[in-house]
């Protein structure tokens, strides 16, 4: 675990969750949580969880992207707030 | 007292993860915006079990090697990390991907019934389907 790496991570990852919730069209939104959870899948493996981490890459990351596009694709693109 | 708050980092960083999540869920008026909250504040609960298992001065990833084949070794406890909460984790990630599913599957019937996503929309059309009947009632 190297403290350095650490924490830059943690900060990239603490900007992408305000982004993901602050930005107003839901599309953007949807992409930086799927930043979100790549660096939050770096941020296990330096951890040293590997199995958690190439799961949240495959599932989370993936297939939890892809729900929402495809959700958004249905529905209304804007947001209000 | 200082160094305590320092060393403790990961244990912060969780704390405003889920407290953005929490925000979300409870201050954001579109839905999509309230489940990227609950998808926040689920991941910010697996960084807390995560962190719980990493240990000091060089611990690894637990693959043992010269397991099983001519007799056991006993194993050094300090040089693996504790496998416990990632296992816990791994059903966790499962779950909130099968949450997210069926709140967006949710979420597309809420859209084609109201033809919108803002919770205060969906609110002020229920309360004007509502009121006539109420009318009809009292009269």
């Amino acid at each position: 675990m190297i403290w350095q790496l650490d924490i830059v991570l943690l900060v990239f990852i603490v900007i992408c969750a305000v982004a993901a919730i602050t930005v107003r069209d839901l599309l953007s939104a949807v992409i930086i949580l799927g930043a979100y959870s790549f660096f939050m899948c770096l941020l296990w493996t330096e951890m040293g969880a590997v199995d958690v981490a190439f799961t949240e890459a495959s599932v989370g990351a993936g297939i939890g992207t892809v729900l929402f596009i495809a959700a958004i694709a249905r529905t209304a693109r804007r947001s209000k707030d | 007292m200082l160094e305590y708050v320092i060393a403790k980092y990961n244990y912060w960083v969780y704390v405003i993860l889920m407290m953005i999540g929490l925000y979300a869920m409870m201050g954001k008026r579109n839905l999509v915006k309230k489940l990227i909250g609950m998808n926040i504040f689920q991941t910010s609960i697996i960084l807390f079990y995560v962190s719980i298992g990493v240990k000091k001065g060089g611990a690894t990833v637990p693959i043992l090697e010269g397991h099983g084949h001519g007799g056991h070794q006993a194993v050094d406890v300090a040089t693996i990390l504790n496998p416990l909460p990632h296992v816990l984790m791994l059903t966790a990630i499962v779950v909130s991907i099968a949450t997210t599913g069926v709140a967006l599957a949710a979420l597309i019937l809420i859209y084609r019934r109201y033809g919108t996503l803002e919770e205060d929309e969906i609110i002020a059309a229920r309360r004007a389907a509502a009121a006539p009947k109420a009318k009809d009632q009292a009269s």
